[in-house]
């Protein structure tokens, strides 16, 4: 009999380390979990991402584990994306869909071997995952107790793996896993991450996150290391053009309102879906979208002006509403003030004169301002060190 | 005799809510009690020296915050205090903990099945998806389908477009959640008996249904459409008691100039040329008015105070064939202590919310199997709670009072009427069933009084001791409630009118009743309307 | 170019029906079927030397008579051995009710109960005839609906408005709820009361008090909707009637194949292309009909990873558990009921002593047990029929209630003593029976599933009741004979109108399929 356990927020297997490092004692809920807002400074853990390297307590991050037979079948049926050429240490980013086409979550997908995956995601999907089950033979378990994750990002944080040992590590390409022996166990690194740089994912037994945590710190001592809490990430992941679930879209399992469902055309993941993939969960709503066209589209936006555009309506040249802004910052690296949108159809092509409403707030005193803004195609900020193998050293 | 402009007949929370809108309006009304106190089953009473008990309804989440808002129930004393959570205790010495936060809930019922915890996020999304569709018709007349009446076209395509908005999906699982049983709902969500049966008591509570009978996942939806503070779902404590939410609705009507007369009862509604003309008390009392308003059940409304030849004849045949049946019993109990549960922290929160004592789906359609045999459940299902750990009004410092409402318990037993030794052996079986996991609770018990359906009926006057004045099943809902015909609280004799729960929306501290009958009565004098619409939801 | 442009899987009554249709309409249909010979449910099986019955479904209720015109089941081969079956219920001391269409006798019944029982069938019959009329077309969807689907809305509207104010209200007071409620309203007399409650649960998890029961009661009066008054008895069993149907989709050029199962419908890109048969062989078309049930057909034939988990859910939770056993007597002789005139015996006898008894008898299916005291319909069709017992020997065929599929002790553990349990039941309405049987049979839901290929041995392949019914029959999806793969329709009793021998689906779905095939 598993004992009861009725706190609301429970901590990771790293607490005991960020509740050292956490100067600033600001706490926010996961999951369930327990972790940091912000350490020390979001400044300065931002920077560490961009500028040096900065870790983050991943564990809260859903993670289950497919194994079987039929676990490559099962996944495929799953997932919109073609995932037949996936092969094992890759790691595919994906998204999955109801029977209506709309997004229930996206993730990202380690395949270990044929029959042995891992799926990451921000929402808890065992039901659907165990429903989308029924005549495979799998099984599925949620691991997310059992693996203690950080994220290890920045251009400095290759340096850091060889500096603890890891040879070979700068070869490891984007979206490649591999394992390394450490502390008597295996260490999991794969190189990838949610700030849109060069970067790092490290998957160990929660037995040694201390060990691990206190290596890459020992390690990282010269490199700039820096823990960095889910603002200065927030941060990043805008920069790097990465949506949220819950934030950028609904996963469909929590909408109440059905027409809140978003479809992955609809969040600017069309390219994960190849409806040309015999079967998989969502297809013929997604042929019929593709069809008869799509209800919203999701852009990437350059603000005019430095004011954050957060919670803001779109609106087009005749002043009428058109969209919100779902996500919106600024840029501390490219200077500039950038927001995600959801827009109605047909609005949101790269010459649409656009606006944002932007209401901003000096000494009590409110102010409203429509600052014109602009669609972009690609993430904001891509910098060539993510993408180069071998890794750089900074 | 003194003529009012209307006279209500039953001092409850409908009725008094209905008297409250027309006084306000500046309507000349007196409300009739017949028990030498207000509230109706919405009462605390001190039955033991120094307790005061919720000794009917005994907790508050329906009532409709537009009317406690428009008729000001704080300003006149009504406090509601959220309490959350709860607990199912299992036979084999575990239990099940129901936990108002979202984690610590998933958590819990991943002590059982990791599947079931995630399932529960789809079960809760998709009853939130029926809370939301029904919610903004409790303050609104149902329509009558028969009907070319423009008003009655205008609700149903009301109606048409709530539906519409579901979505074809939606739509298909709604009309399937409506026509369902409680239980094979659950079982297309869980595979945990103890959760089930948890979730499965709000289907069951005050209705003649098993977990198994289908219309049963609607009752469970009667349960979750309420709110405390915009938290839908969430259930409170009125401060003081439930007599707490009519004593604040006898104020709100006292203050707008209303007159209650108690243990004044109301023998006959007089009728004249087919329409009433007042109300004649058992004491030989008259009052006039033209506008006669009952929160009496609908059956006896029409069988008891009314002359069979004052009604049209189908009507007295409807009454009869009413569905008002017994289902439930009450015990409230004066204890020394607060008692402590096995395996249960004393100090957990958990001891603040419901407590439930059947932990699997064919337990509770067995306890419904023995009320089908008119006999009370040997394992009842019981919905207990201990307000006086969050209500320092009702028992003394360190004492606690302890409501437990249990089901089933038939009106009428398969020997015959109760008797006193029935009473008491009825009593034994729900003590017994706390005590199986309270081992101080028996050594605790100061008083304990024990309610059947039919001391329910005797001293409320609800039939058969119903609690909702009416089954909830589709042929008493919207409206078919209280008869095809009759839905909009306007009777079969000109000048009458029904506001209790037998009407739209039916039972549960609503008041929404009262208000809706209050509207029909202000289009009838041609008067402005006073009742609020519901908050809007987009 | 294929051999054929449509295969039907199962030669039960829809599956001939439907393909029947559709040769109509010039497509080339093959039927394949598992078994021996044609019938699904609907057959006559030798169960003892010289002893015949109808093995699963024995009364034709409510088949459809526009169908046995369309297809001239008569030149077929169709003939009743009796029609406008009177109904009796049985009583241990003999005094029985009779009923016939709007009338019903018998002992010390009142007045009141006499002339209510008149206007209770008449007005079911009136109900019965709007749900007639429902179930001829297929049902509506009610947002994303086609011109089709607005249409049938206004007419079933229009229908409804037709009944009249006063009828009306009563139908939509009296349509979800229990019979028990309803026949404790109208009527006094215990037996009555109970016999007529079995019309509304038979062959369904339900008891008398089970809300939907009225619902169930006005399916089973279907037939009163078409024009008849009570069940009939085909001359050779109800195998008669798939002969027929199988005789006359000969004739429209429908090649039947029998010992044929289907072993797999194969799909590709979300599109039927054939079936695959237990031989190995391939049969393409670009059409493929399922008679079978939904769970057959989507989790064992097409496979839940050829459709979407959503869907593949609902199928999941269709609630299919038969809970209806069959007995077969070989007698050697007219059995003795109590009361009854030999000339009687032929009727449709019920045991179903008060209400009480029937829900005491429904009790124990909830918890996976069977009825110590079972409800049943029993019919001795050897009566109207010289063709199935030797001569002066007789056949009873008899449905009994309540046996859940699950049982708790396990069938094959316990289906001596449930045998014993009839037995007794029905030794106390006939008490001399037990010495004139010959040789019996009793068929669980575990042997109908697997003697008839329906999963769960569910004789309606879904239960009958208000969630399953109409737009959501079989689930969301699937319920305008159309399913999620393109070319795949279903025709059997798990879609609209259900379950009984009636030819209704078959008919509606070979509609649908020339309706949207040709526009597709």
């Amino acid at each position: 009999m598993i004992a009861h356990d009725e706190r609301r927020v429970i901590e990771t297997p790293f607490h005991s380390r960020v509740q050292a490092a956490c100067a600033l004692n600001e706490w926010e809920e996961w999951k369930g979990y327990t972790t940091v807002t912000a350490f020390t400074d979001v400044a300065l853990e931002y920077f560490a991402i961009r500028n040096s390297c900065g870790i983050f307590d991943l564990t809260p991050m859903i993670k289950y584990r497919i194994t079987g037979p039929d676990a490559g079948a099962y996944l495929s049926r799953l997932v919109t994306r073609n995932i037949s050429k996936q092969s094992s240490g890759q790691v595919m980013y994906c998204c999955w869909c109801n029977d209506a086409g709309q997004v229930l979550d996206d993730g990202t997908l380690f395949k270990f071997d044929d029959n042995t995956y891992r799926i990451c995601s921000q929402e808890r999907h065992m039901d659907w995952f165990g429903a989308s089950a029924m005549g495979f033979n799998v099984q599925i378990e949620d691991e997310t107790d059992q693996v203690a994750a950080l994220a290890f990002q920045g251009p400095t944080s290759c340096a850091v793996l060889k500096q603890m040992g890891f040879q070979d590590i700068e070869n490891l390409k984007p979206y490649r896993f591999t394992s390394f022996p450490f502390d008597g166990q295996e260490l999991m690194i794969s190189r990838t991450g949610f700030t849109g740089d060069l970067g790092y994912e490290l998957w160990c037994d929660p037995e040694q996150a201390e060990t691990l945590w206190d290596a890459l710190m020992e390690a990282g001592r010269n490199y700039g290391i820096r823990p960095f809490g889910a603002a200065a990430l927030g941060m990043a992941r805008i920069e790097a053009g990465f949506i949220q679930a819950g934030v950028d879209f609904m996963p469909a399992l929590d909408v109440v309102r059905s027409e809140r469902c978003r479809s992955p055309y609809e969040i600017g993941l069309g390219w994960l879906v190849h409806l040309k993939k015999p079967n998989f969960n969502g297809r013929k709503a997604l042929i019929a979208e593709k069809e008869k066209g799509s209800r919203y589209r999701f852009v990437k936006l350059i603000v005019e002006g430095n004011k954050p555009a957060e919670h803001a309506f779109v609106y087009n040249r005749r002043n009428q509403a058109i969209g919100t802004v779902t996500t919106a910052g600024w840029s501390p690296t490219t200077k500039s003030n950038l927001a995600f949108a959801s827009l109605e159809m047909p609005w949101g092509l790269e010459d649409d004169e656009l606006f944002v409403e932007i209401y901003y707030i000096r000494e009590l005193k409110w102010t409203r301002v429509m600052e014109r803004c602009h669609v972009v195609k690609d993430a904001f900020f891509d910098p060539e060190r993510r993408h180069a193998t071998p890794a750089w050293d900074f | 005799m003194k003529r009012y402009d209307a006279i209500v007949i039953g001092a409850g929370h409908n009725g008094l809510t209905n008297a409250a809108y027309l006084a306000k309006a500046g309507l000349d009304v007196l409300v009739v009690e017949r028990n030498p106190y207000i509230g109706g089953a919405t009462v605390s009473r001190e039955l033991h020296e120094g307790w005061l008990y919720s000794n009917c309804s005994y907790v508050c989440s329906l009532l409709r915050p537009e009317i406690t808002r428009d008729l000001e129930l704080p300003r006149h004393g009504l406090q509601v205090v959220p309490y959350g959570g709860g607990v199912t205790f299992m036979e084999n010495g575990d239990y099940f903990a129901s936990f108002e936060d979202h984690e610590a809930q998933l958590r819990e019922i991943a002590r059982h099945s990791v599947r079931d915890a995630n399932a529960y996020e789809r079960y809760h999304t998709d009853v939130t998806k029926q809370t939301r569709l029904i919610r903004p018709f409790l303050l609104r007349t149902p329509p009558d389908p028969t009907s070319f009446k423009p008003r009655d076209i205008k609700e149903l395509l009301f109606l048409a477009k709530a539906f519409y908005h579901l979505g074809e999906e939606t739509l298909n699982d709604t009309f399937r959640f409506w026509t369902m049983s409680i239980g094979d709902y659950l079982n297309e969500y869980f595979e945990t008996d103890v959760l089930k049966a948890a979730l499965a008591g709000s289907g069951i509570i005050g209705t003649a249904l098993g977990v198994y009978s289908p219309g049963s996942a609607y009752v469970l939806l009667h349960h979750y459409m309420g709110d405390v503070d915009g938290t839908v779902g969430a259930w409170g404590f009125a401060r003081g008691g439930m007599g707490a939410v009519s004593g604040a609705l006898a104020k709100a009507f006292q203050s707008y100039g209303g007159e209650i007369k108690v243990a004044a009862e109301v023998s006959r509604i007089v009728v004249k040329n087919g329409r009433t003309t007042g109300v004649a008390l058992a004491n030989g009392d008259e009052y006039h008015s033209d506008i006669v308003v009952s929160n009496l059940d609908p059956r006896r409304t029409f069988t008891v105070i009314m002359d069979e030849s004052d009604l049209p004849a189908d009507i007295v045949t409807k009454a009869k064939n009413f569905k008002i049946r017994g289902s439930s019993g009450k015990l409230n109990i004066a204890l020394d202590g607060l008692p402590t549960f096995t395996g249960l922290d004393p100090n957990s929160r958990l001891m603040i919310g419901d407590m439930h004592f059947s932990d699997s789906l064919e337990n509770m359609e067995r306890a419904y199997d023995d009320w089908k045999n008119g006999t009370w459940s040997k394992k009842p299902y019981l919905d207990m709670v201990i307000p006086t750990q969050t209500d320092p009004t009702m028992a003394p410092p360190g004492k606690h009072m302890m409501s437990v409402f249990v089901q089933y318990a038939p009106p009428k037993l398969a020997t015959g009427e109760w008797t006193d030794a029935d009473r008491d052996a009825f009593g034994k079986t729900v003590l017994d069933t706390i005590g199986n996991h309270s081992p101080d609770f028996k050594d605790l018990i100061l008083h304990v009084e024990v309610r059947t359906p039919q001391d329910i009926e005797n001293e409320v006057g609800l039939t058969e001791g119903n609690i909702f004045q009416g089954e909830l099943t589709f042929d008493q809902l919207l409206f078919n409630r209280p008869f095809p015909g009759y839905a909009q609280y306007r009777g079969p004799v000109q000048g009458l009118y029904l506001c209790g729960s037998g009407t739209h929306p039916g039972g549960g501290v609503m008041s929404a009743p009262g208000a809706n009958a209050a509207r029909e009565i202000f289009l009838d004098l041609k008067r402005d309307n006073l009742v609020p619409e519901a908050y809007a939801d987009d | 170019m294929t051999e054929y442009d449509a295969v039907v899987i199962g030669a039960g009554h829809n599956g001939l029906v439907c393909a029947a249709y559709l040769a109509k309409k010039g497509r080339r249909v093959l039927i394949a079927e598992a078994a021996e010979i044609v019938g699904g449910a609907s057959i006559t099986r030798e169960f003892a030397a010289g002893y015949s019955v109808s093995a699963c479904a024995h009364l034709l209720y409510q088949f459809h008579p526009g169908i046995a015109r369309d297809l001239e089941l008569e030149k077929h081969g169709l003939e009743l051995a009796s029609d406008d079956l009177a109904t009796i219920a049985l009583a241990s001391d003999g005094h029985y009710r009779r009923f016939s269409g709007s009338v019903v006798t018998g002992n010390g019944l009142t007045q009141k109960d006499i002339s209510g029982f008149a206007a209770f069938h008449e007005q079911m019959t009136r109900y019965a005839k709007l749900l007639a009329k429902v179930a001829g077309r297929r049902p509506p969807k009610l947002i994303e609906s086609d011109w089709h689907d607005k249409l049938n809305l206004a007419k079933i509207g229009l229908d409804i408005r037709r009944l009249g104010r006063d009828d009306m209200r009563e139908l939509l007071r009296i349509g979800a709820i229990n019979l028990f409620d309803v026949l404790n309203e109208k009527f006094t007399d215990e037996l009555l009361k109970g016999a007529l409650s079995v019309d509304g649960v038979l062959g369904a998890h339900m008891g008398p008090r089970s809300p939907n029961t009225v619902l169930a009661y006005l399916y089973r009066h279907l037939g009163d909707g078409f024009g008849t008054s009570g069940p009939a008895i085909p001359r050779g069993g109800m195998g008669s009637v798939t002969m027929a149907l199988a005789a006359a989709a000969r004739a429209e050029g429908v090649e039947i194949r029998n010992r044929t199962p289907v072993t797999k419908i194969l799909c590709s890109a979300g599109r039927t292309t054939g079936v695959k048969l237990g031989s190995g062989e391939t049969v393409e078309a670009g059409l493929v009909v399922s008679n079978a049930d939904p769970k057959t057909t989507f989790e064992t034939l097409v496979g839940f990873p050829e459709l979407e988990a959503g869907f593949s859910r609902r199928v999941h939770n269709i609630r299919a558990r038969g809970t209806t056993a069959k007995l077969h007597l070989a007698l050697d002789g007219m059995p003795e009921f109590t009361g009854i005139d030999a000339i009687d015996s032929g009727a449709r006898l019920v045991v179903a002593p008060d209400l009480a008894y029937v829900e005491r008898a429904f009790d124990p299916a909830k918890y996976g047990e069977f009825s110590p005291a079972p409800i049943m319909e029993i019919t001795i069709p050897s009566v109207h029929d010289e063709t199935l017992a030797p001569a002066g020997k007789h056949v009873l065929s008899a449905v009994v209630q309540f046996a859940p599929y699950e049982l708790k002790a396990g069938w094959d553990a316990s289906k001596k003593s449930f045998e014993n349990t009839i037995l007794a039941t029905l030794s106390q309405y006939a008490p001399g029976i037990r010495d004139q049987i010959v040789a019996s049979e009793v068929l669980t839901p575990w042997d109908i599933e697997q003697q008839f290929r329906i999963r769960g041995g569910h004789w309606h392949h879904c239960e009958f009741s208000l969630d399953q019914f109409m737009m959501m029959r079989p689930a969301f999806g699937a319920t305008q004979y159309y399913t999620p793969i393109d070319g795949l329709y279903l025709c059997g009793a798990g879609a609209h109108p259900g379950g009984g021998v009636m030819g209704l689906a078959g008919r509606n779905a070979a509609n649908e399929i020339v309706k949207r095939e040709k526009t597709t």
